[in-house]
């Protein structure tokens, strides 16, 4: 249904090199590849948001070029990016149908715009979520299944999956695999752009490796190995994911007692160690961002205490200038709103955190001590770019990610609290990631670390806690943990008391 | 290697020749323009203007506003004048007084402004009237002739042509450049303009900084009331009406962003010079109030379209300015 042959695309680098592709009606087709290999710039083409320099597509038939978003859509071809689109202040039904807001005369017909968003709320497992809410209030997870559902209200043929699954859990996984299957009894043709390996055996028919702009090969997915995969993404094998360790000490790092923060976060209490990493699972919305939240200053808190390492008084933080004083970083969730400075280079954006140890007498900065600590924390942690001065918004996500994490690293903290820190990051990039944590840890650094990929969590932690409606709900030490123990323990705070299982 | 940010040298360099064609089109326009006595002339008009403007551009680059600046310059002018004539203050506490007073209305702005969360907007708004009320009431609605006492500072400088007030006002310039640029200060205005939420998460806490800009721009609305002051001779209590459309207007010329994040001084500079040559030349040609003003408002909306224009081409269009000017650093493998 879908043929592009030959394409070609450069910015200031080749980013798509000859590259070809094909959609069968009613097949997922799988496309993976590091960051940069030129995955989200096909979709973005396809999808109308830009041209390529060369190379031809087909349609159904027909040449296709589309010159903008409405081309795409009117086509039939209809993607739904890794970045959220999601208007804040407009209700979720006003949301799904911006375009196509139901009217008579200039005027919106409100009941029927909300028949029709709770129709296409249902196709995406969100029937008991009202129209009318304001779309700032849902958790990520959420927002992602309402573009979703605005995609799937629109008659596709084609749909693209950039991503889809990073901000969402598991049963909202299956819910959306669902969907997926039956779009594709309905002919309608998937391309999947995902990192996720687990996923793409499950869902996928075929899946199509990218690399520097090229297809390297097309596999079905059920006969090719994610080790395979891998290694044809990036060239060469990566080394295996160790489990954690046990190199926790028994000296606390950082203690909350009875921590409630508005109604998310209701009298939590735990503990991590130095030399310890500890995870915290749970669902979307079940607190875990907003406990980070709490004990680094962010959000207020209406009681608890923080105790940093072994001081028994309790710290007095109100802000997180508070926090960052007592020793405690904090790698936000949403990089692009929490984390960076867009339009900044990636010296400025790095030396945020500790800009006093850059100065020379009277105030006045020094450029090429900040340049030199960028260059060494940029090496340690492989970020790639063209030189301390680019504009951080060029860098890819994984690299946009790492540099927040150097911020931290150049602060030198003893509590380190990390919120997705892996989300919408290739393979190579996390594994750094990973070898970072456990690194930190060893140091003697307190590390927490908030997650939806359990299998991430697993291999990572020391302990895990699971959060369920705004409590903690489980603890688990490694061998007692499972992805049905985990998820059974994230829905235990959501069960009405008489469907708990004992 | 591609940043998407024109050079800062190539800028500079583009107002300059902006600001020269400018001056030359006046010159074939009108005769007796291209004289060094119109240079000078244009010099001493400025420096209120200029150091407004300083100061201006710092608070656009944290993505506020001042609208008060206009009237504080007249409220401490008026306070000046009254310190002078009716208390006989010495010189050095008349100016003393005079700038901690518009540093202080510069300060109510920033502490309303950030501790009650009222968007600089308004705050400021409400600002102009009252610094407006307030120094008509210190001067009684009238007019106080100061004689010579100030007079030294607006006089042209015998070699040179060109006043006092416009030398400092050109250091205060490239003071402002400096600590916007390389100060720890600086960096934390820009950094708050481009994304106050992720400063705050990174451990800064951005309130003293942005109350510090506005009490920064006070300080320099005060030093704009010095010269204003002396150039007329007198305390006028409506010294700088709608002063602060014209710092506007010449920071936006300059290139700075009202979004924030970005800004300079220095291009504020070129662009009181922009509206001082075009003003200057308009009333040369014998253009009528009116018409000045439709063009330079016509101006104004130009100068943003043109450098929202550039930013998009990344810079592109100046790129011959910058390979003239110097090489491009070369990309890290």
């Amino acid at each position: 249904m879908l043929l592009v042959k030959g394409l070609q695309k450069s910015y200031s680098v080749p980013v798509l090199s000859d590259f070809s592709f094909e959609l069968v009606a009613g097949e997922v087709h799988a496309l993976v590849g590091s960051n940069g290999a030129g995955k989200s710039t096909f979709a973005r083409i396809l999808s109308g948001l830009t041209q390529a320099d060369t190379g031809e597509i087909e349609f159904q038939g027909k040449p296709y070029a589309p010159r903008s978003k409405r081309d795409a859509e009117h086509a039939g071809i209809i993607m739904v990016m890794q970045e959220l689109n999601v208007i804040g202040t407009l209700t979720v039904a006003e949301n799904i149908f911006l375009s196509r807001l139901p009217q008579t005369a200039g005027f919106v017909r409100f009941a029927q715009l909300r028949k029709m968003a709770r129709e296409a709320l249902s196709r995406v497992g969100l029937e008991d979520l009202d129209p009318t809410t304001p779309a700032r209030q849902l958790g990520v997870g959420q927002q992602q299944l309402v573009e979703i559902a605005g995609a799937l209200a629109q008659n596709c043929r084609v749909l693209i999956l950039d991503e889809p699954t990073a901000a969402l859990t598991d049963p909202e996984i299956d819910r959306l695999f669902d969907n997926i299957r039956r779009l594709q009894a309905q002919g309608v043709g998937i391309i999947y752009v995902s990192h996720r390996m687990d996923e793409i055996r499950r869902i996928a028919t075929r899946v199509t490796v990218l690399r520097d702009g090229r297809r390297v090969a097309t596999h079905p997915a059920q006969e090719v190995t994610p080790a395979a995969l891998v290694r044809e993404m990036v060239g060469h094998d990566l080394p295996e994911r160790k489990s954690g360790t046990a190199r926790a000490t028994q000296q606390v790092g950082l203690r909350v007692s009875h921590l409630s923060s508005s109604d998310r976060v209701r009298d939590v209490s735990f503990e991590v160690r130095r030399g310890e990493i500890l995870g915290l699972a749970g669902l979307i919305g079940a607190g875990r961002t907003e406990t980070l939240r709490a004990i680094f200053g962010a959000d207020r808190k209406t009681t608890g205490e923080i105790f940093v390492g072994d001081s028994s008084r309790a710290a007095k933080i109100r802000e997180p200038s508070d926090a960052v004083r007592c020793g405690i970083g904090m790698v936000p969730e949403d990089r692009k709103i929490d984390g960076l400075l867009l339009a900044q280079s990636i010296r400025v954006n790095t030396t945020l955190a500790t800009l006093s140890e850059h100065v020379k007498g009277g105030g006045w900065l020094n450029f090429r001590s900040e340049t030199s600590t960028t260059n060494i924390l940029g090496e340690r942690l492989g970020v790639r770019c063209a030189s301390p001065e680019q504009v951080i918004s060029e860098l890819s996500g994984g690299n946009q990610q790492k540099v927040v994490i150097a911020r931290w690293l150049a602060r030198n903290c003893s509590v380190l609290l990390f919120d997705e820190p892996t989300r919408g990051i290739d393979v190579a990039a996390k594994d750094t990631i990973y070898q970072l944590l456990r690194d930190l840890a060893t140091e003697g650094k307190a590390v927490l670390v908030v997650s939806s990929e359990l299998t991430e969590l697993m291999a990572l932690c020391d302990r895990i806690l699971v959060m369920s409606a705004g409590s903690i709900a489980a603890e688990f030490l490694p061998g007692e943990w499972s992805q049905e123990k985990i998820t059974h323990a994230a829905f235990s705070g959501y069960l009405d008391r008489s469907e708990a299982q004992p | 290697m591609r940043t998407g940010k024109p050079s800062q040298f190539g800028e500079y360099a583009a107002m300059l020749l902006i600001w020269l064609g400018l001056f030359l089109v006046f010159g074939l326009l009108t005769d007796k323009f291209l004289t060094w006595r119109t240079v000078n002339a244009l010099a001493n008009r400025v420096p209120a203007l200029v150091v407004v403007s300083a100061g201006m551009t710092l608070v656009l680059v944290i993505g506020g506003i001042d609208l008060s600046v206009g009237s504080v310059l007249g409220l401490s002018g008026a306070v000046l004048g009254v310190a002078l004539k009716d208390w006989h203050w010495p010189f050095f506490g008349c100016i003393l007084i005079c700038l901690a007073v518009a540093t202080v209305a510069g300060l109510v702005n920033g502490l309303i402004s950030v501790r009650l969360a009222v968007p600089s907007f308004i705050v400021t708004l409400g600002m102009l009237e009252v610094a407006r009320g307030l120094a008509y009431l210190t001067t009684h609605s009238q007019t106080k002739y100061l004689g010579e006492s100030l007079e030294s500072l607006a006089q042209p400088l015998r070699y040179l042509g060109c006043s006092p007030a416009f030398l400092i006002s050109i250091l205060v310039v490239a003071a402002t450049q400096l600590v916007l640029t390389r100060s720890v200060f600086g960096r934390y205005l820009v950094a708050i303009g481009t994304n106050e939420q992720a400063v705050r998460l990174a451990g800064i806490n951005p309130r003293v900084a942005k109350m510090g800009v506005f009490a920064l721009s006070g300080l320099l609305s005060g030093a704009g009331a010095i010269f204003y002051t002396s150039r007329l001779g007198s305390s006028d209590p409506n010294a700088g009406v709608g002063l602060e459309l014209s710092a506007i207007a010449a920071v936006v010329i300059g290139g700075t962003s009202l979004m924030g994040g970005r800004g300079s001084a220095v291009s504020s500079f070129f662009g009181v010079l922009i509206i001082a040559t075009l003003e200057s030349g308009l009333a040369q040609m014998g253009a009528s109030e009116p018409v000045k003003r439709v063009v330079t408002g016509a101006v104004i909306v130009l100068a943003v379209v043109v450098d929202a224009w550039r930013h998009h081409l990344a810079g592109a269009r100046f790129a011959f300015v910058t390979r003239l000017l110097g090489p491009k650093p070369t990309p890290r493998s």
